[in-house]
């Protein structure tokens, strides 16, 4: 039979979640055997080549580049996780969700107390994706249908929750897993 | 003059003292009601209706409620889980509570309640208010960000320290606890050691230079749920939904 196929993205994210993935040690050969990776920064495939059963998320959405991409893996993936704060609620980088946009910029590029800045420019290089007026939580952006918190979650709660979706059971964490820190 | 009377809680009957309130009843017989703003020896305001029970089925807040004789309370259906879960994710997406970084992670009596509950990640959009910081007291500080209006504090100094150091001031969206004084806590006759500085369910207040002292795994909610130290039989940590 074939394996399911799952796949990650960091979107405004710290790739902390990926990392609590990696945490899971020597699962990581189980879950090997249950899945196969598609598109994800863990084996750098760059575009999807299949449907996938498994989409998980980590991080919010701060640019258009991020909602695009949140966007495709709505397209190919059955079953969307928001995994960590970031993805669940927009996490510290919503932290600037309180300020006019121009304040933060002004002050990452113009008036911060370590900026080096002699052009007095704010980047806006159409390479650039456009910032968000403020950071949305996944769910804000696209259907979502389950979610890990946690900064990050631990490695034992990603693993509860990826082996119950995929033997069919209901992804319920125990207490001691559900952390929203 | 007080009598001996019977109620009863999810068909279990338990004994109650007329002067008592169904909270504080079935606190002594063992049974957790979950509560946010009631405080042991503070008067109960009946602000944050966690509390909710039905009484012979109608809503009623157990910390304010008297018992009365023969009483048939629900405390545990999943239509009350339902509506606590739906309080509590409304003060989660009302301030701005970012647990990651806040030093009253582990032991916050919020994020605890929601932890028992089994919520995920709040239904209603977030509401991100812009509120403020006063860290002008030389020992404590005071973050608008978490404050959840339970009102213990402006309770406390007055019941206990003898104080008049906080009220509410503003409405609606601008309503936040104020200092009785005009440029923050540190002009205040505050001190470190006031019992209202120790009631705060949630990092709103909090004494400076001490945060993060207790390690993760020995905080008060990692690994018990809140309410199992009033439970007679805590529920083992069961999973959450
Ligand atoms: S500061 Fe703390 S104790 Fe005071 S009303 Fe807000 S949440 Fe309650
Ligand atoms: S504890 Fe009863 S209303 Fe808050």
């Amino acid at each position: 039979m074939e394996k399911p196929k799952v796949a990650t993205t960091s979107l405004a994210g710290c790739f902390g979640c990926h990392m609590s993935l990696l945490d899971i040690d020597e699962r990581i050969l189980q879950l090997i055997d249950l899945v196969d990776f598609n598109k994800s920064p863990i084996n750098d495939i760059k575009t999807f080549t299949a449907r996938c059963a498994v989409g998980l998320i980590e991080g919010g959405c701060c640019n258009e580049e991020n909602v695009h991409v949140l966007q495709l893996f709505r397209e190919h993936c059955d079953i969307l996780i928001s995994v960590g704060d970031c993805a669940t609620m927009g996490g510290i980088p919503a932290w600037r969700n309180t300020l006019p946009l121009k304040e933060c910029l002004d002050e990452a590029y113009l008036n911060g107390p370590t900026v080096h800045n002699p052009s007095g420019l704010i980047p806006n290089d159409p390479e650039l994706p456009l910032i968000l007026n403020k950071v949305y939580p996944c769910h804000e952006v696209v259907k979502i249908d389950y979610f890990i918190p946690g900064c990050p979650p631990s490695a034992d709660a990603l693993w509860a929750a990826l082996t119950a979706l995929l033997s069919g059971k209901p992804v319920d964490l125990p207490y001691e897993l559900l952390k929203y820190d | 003059m007080t009598d001996s009377i019977t109620i009863s809680i999810d068909g279990v009957e338990i004994p109650a003292e007329t002067h008592h309130t169904i909270l504080e009843a079935a606190d002594k017989a063992g049974i957790y009601i979950p509560r946010l703003c009631a405080y042991p020896g503070l008067k109960p305001n009946g602000s944050c209706r966690v509390c909710t029970v039905l009484v012979n089925g109608r809503p009623q807040t157990a910390c304010t409620t008297p018992v009365m004789k023969g009483m048939v309370i629900q405390n545990e259906t999943p239509e009350l889980k339902r509506l606590r879960s739906n309080l509590i994710e409304m003060l989660f997406v009302e301030g701005n509570h970012y647990c990651m970084f806040c030093e009253k992670s582990g032991n916050c009596e919020l994020q605890g309640m929601a932890y028992r509950l089994g919520i995920k990640t709040p239904h209603f959009p977030y509401l991100e208010p812009k509120r403020e910081i006063d860290a002008t007291h030389p020992d404590v500080l005071i973050d608008h960000n978490r404050c959840i209006f339970c009102g213990r504090c402006i309770q406390a100094s007055k019941t206990f320290d003898g104080k008049n150091v906080f009220q509410y001031i503003g409405r609606t969206r601008n309503k936040k606890v104020g200092v009785n004084a005009d440029d923050g806590l540190g002009e205040t006759d505050f001190a470190a050691t006031d019992r209202a500085a120790q009631v705060c369910p949630v990092g709103a207040i909090l004494k400076k230079r001490v945060g993060f002292k207790i390690p993760i795994g020995k905080r008060i909610y990692d690994r018990s749920p809140i309410g199992s130290e009033i439970e007679v039989q805590p529920k083992d940590a069961g999973s959450a939904q």
